[in-house]
């Protein structure tokens, strides 16, 4: 099968720093990739560069065959780790902005969740807890019909109820020619929902493997497994 | 379904022997539709793919078949049923008897506190 999502060499320097270091993986459309690394791994450099909001050193990353520029970010849904919309925004005005602006986004689905989260067309971004910004976030997010979603820590500030929810969520919501990148250092949460892991290790690309045969292989779980390979 | 999914071993697996399970205790009867790949896999709480994965195993298995025009059903060949659940009893067994030998009961003693507990069992629910 044909790779939707492939990077190849990625490297990028900060000043003499090395984020990225010669990275080079493909993801297959259907799978769920767990992108798993400590704090300053590069993991939000690597996401960053594919959703094109950051240009790589060297190296390249396809999305559909395509270098990241306008086609890319229209089939790509980018989940940001920290609030990326206007605080003075109220629920109702952020799902407007995203229905505006990206002719993939499902309105009546985006609501759907948002009343499942409890969250109300009238709140105002600015108003709210950092767990319901990541909610909502999250729903603009997963109610675009996109071709690969990359979600970068999605569930860092969510209570564990809520968490539970937004992982079935991205299960049942992306289809079989997607794929979902996710972000997290909470593995424990996603452990079983993935297929494949990428490790990240200061820049490098440690592993990427599927996540049974890893269980297979170390007889541990891929939480225990990250906790071995990353101690401090 | 009731499901119980950890990550310390193969998700694929676990989802073969609690699909299992439900065949043999009858949640998912002898020629019942089974529900669609997605909707096992939320209630799962796991990958669609490895879902899919199981279920082709189990058809494999001669326990579920597809269908065209009716989907994925349990098979309803009551002689492979009937294998599968002496296979669930016989691991079953293979636990207990494990931990009776790590009490330190012999065999006859075994024998008799299973007579002893299947008649008061039998008297309860007289």
């Amino acid at each position: 099968m044909s790779e939707l999502y492939q990077v190849s060499a990625l490297t990028k320097f900060y000043g003499a720093k090395a984020a990225l270091n010669d990275v080079t993986f493909g993801v297959e459309p259907g799978r769920l990739v767990g992108l798993l690394g400590p704090n300053g791994s590069g993991k939000t450099t690597l996401l960053k560069i594919s959703a094109g909001l950051l240009q790589a050193t060297s190296g390249q990353v396809l999305i559909d065959g395509q270098e990241p520029g306008s086609y890319t970010k229209a089939v790509t849904a980018f989940l940001p780790d920290r609030m990326a919309l206007p605080t003075e925004y109220r629920v109702q005005d952020a799902v407007a902005f995203y229905r505006d602006f990206f002719s993939d986004f499902d309105t009546a689905k985006a609501h759907a969740m948002l009343a499942d989260l409890k969250l109300e067309p009238s709140q105002r971004i600015g108003a709210m807890s950092k767990g319901t910004q990541e909610k909502l976030q999250l729903c603009l997010t997963m109610g675009r019909q996109a071709r690969l979603y990359l979600l970068d820590e999605p569930l860092g500030g969510v209570d564990p109820a809520a968490r539970e929810y937004i992982l079935r969520t991205i299960l049942c919501n992306y289809n079989e020619d997607a794929a979902v990148v996710i972000s997290t250092h909470l593995i424990e949460d996603v452990e079983t929902a993935l297929d494949e892991v990428l490790l990240l290790k200061d820049g490098a690309l440690l592993a990427h493997k599927n996540a049974d045969e890893l269980r297979e292989e170390s007889g541990k779980s891929l939480n225990e497994y990250f906790r071995e390979v990353f101690r401090c | 379904m009731e499901w119980n999914i950890t990550g310390g071993r193969p998700v694929y697996l676990q989802l073969i022997e609690q699909l299992q399970l439900a065949i043999v205790t009858g949640v998912l009867p002898a020629g019942a539709r089974v529900p669609p790949v997605r909707e096992l896999a939320g209630e799962a709480g796991v990958n669609p793919n490895t879902m899919q994965k199981a279920l082709q195993e189990l058809e494999s298995r001669g326990l579920m078949q597809t269908q065209r025009t009716a989907g994925r059903t349990v098979t309803g060949d009551t002689a492979r049923l009937e294998a599968l659940r002496r296979q669930q009893a016989e691991v079953y067994a293979g636990e207990f008897l494990q931990k009776m030998q790590a009490l330190g009961l012999t065999p006859q003693q075994v024998q008799d506190l299973l007579h002893r507990m299947s008649e008061q069992k039998g008297e309860r629910n007289v």
